[in-house]
């Protein structure tokens, strides 16, 4: 059996395929060993104002970990480049997520807007990692202005409610020559499990680990989720069998007992 | 002095330069990042970055997100 090959994002070589979103956790301080458990190498995080005294995320960070800043409270493609040039002038890297949203309700991005931040982004050299609806013509949009992958939801922010776009995100993994990265609503493992056993290059989680009643241990089943499900995905799943065609024996019908 | 800081109202001591502002506002000079009236100021400027009366600054970092 072969090793699995990287996976390579903005030409940086990942083992894990699992990233971790940082919002929500009943402290910051669990963080460290949420990532640890995870495995996550990509971990996002938010920009926002600085009260006084207030602290920010970065010292709970493990230091080896990439970070993935979003533009979460961006609303059209120039408030993310705002959200972006801030998030590069940290001096962690030059990826950023971008979430470009207005609607309040269901927090959905512009498809629009997100692609047109995409052009604005690549143009200053950042690695644009979009947030979108699986929508082919979005991902096509973003793919034609330089993402280095798109991020499809499989729900709502924050719902848990699972792979509810399935048969989008599967046309997205067939159609777009970026790897997919599935984002947003998951809420249990065997959720990106299934992503992962479509072909999906990476799940991010947030919500379902810090909504958890033991954070760390969630992490450590997600982790071993998405392994699972792209192992699965490398072996090839055999053919499904139509209903009315019956069973087929898995023992031999000969050489029974008289 | 008075400034506009994250949308509020804030005073200063005159000539006061940003690691100042920022230490007596209690943030960590090394994860913040500042725009000062529109402009990112690189980190390494902090120290000789003096503030005006009315310049308007966005003083942000990371927080928890996904």
């Amino acid at each position: 059996m072969s090793a699995d090959i990287p996976f390579i994002l903005g030409g940086i070589p990942l083992q894990s395929r699992l990233f971790l979103g940082t919002g929500k956790f009943g402290a910051d301080s669990l963080i460290p060993a949420v990532a640890e458990a995870s495995g996550a190498e990509v971990i996002t995080v938010a920009m926002r104002r600085v009260n006084k005294n207030g602290q920010g995320i970065t010292a709970h960070i493990p230091s080896n970990i990439r970070l993935l800043p979003n533009t979460s409270g961006a609303r059209t493609a120039e408030e993310a480049l705002r959200l972006a040039r801030l998030a590069r002038a940290a001096g962690c890297g030059t990826w950023v997520k971008i979430e470009v949203i207005s609607d309040t309700r269901y927090l959905l991005p512009d498809g629009y807007e997100t692609a047109k931040a995409v052009e604005l982004l690549v143009k200053e050299g950042i690695t644009a990692l979009p947030y979108i609806n699986p929508d082919l013509y979005v991902a096509r949009a973003c793919a034609e202005a330089g993402a280095a992958a798109v991020m499809p939801l499989a729900a709502p922010i924050g719902t848990n409610r699972g792979l509810r776009t399935k048969e989008m995100i599967a046309i997205l993994i067939e159609e777009i020559d970026l790897p997919i990265v599935v984002d947003a609503g998951f809420g249990r493992p065997s959720q990106v499990c299934e992503a992962m056993e479509m072909g999906a290059a990476a799940c991010l989680v947030n919500t379902a680990i810090a909504s958890a009643g033991e954070p760390v241990r969630m992490a450590a089943a997600f982790k071993r989720a998405v392994e699972a499900g792209r192992q699965a995905w490398l072996a090839g799943a055999g053919a499904v069998r139509a209903r009315q065609d019956g069973a087929e024996a898995s023992s031999p019908l000969t050489g029974f007992l008289q | 002095m008075d400034i506009l800081v994250n949308g509020k109202t804030e005073s200063a001591p005159l000539s006061a330069c940003l690691t100042d502002l920022l230490r007596e506002r209690g943030n960590d000079v090394k994860t913040v990042v500042v725009e000062l009236n529109g402009r990112i100021v690189p980190h390494e400027e902090f120290a000789q970055t003096c503030i005006q009366a009315n310049d308007t600054l966005e003083i942000v970092h990371f927080v928890g997100g996904g």
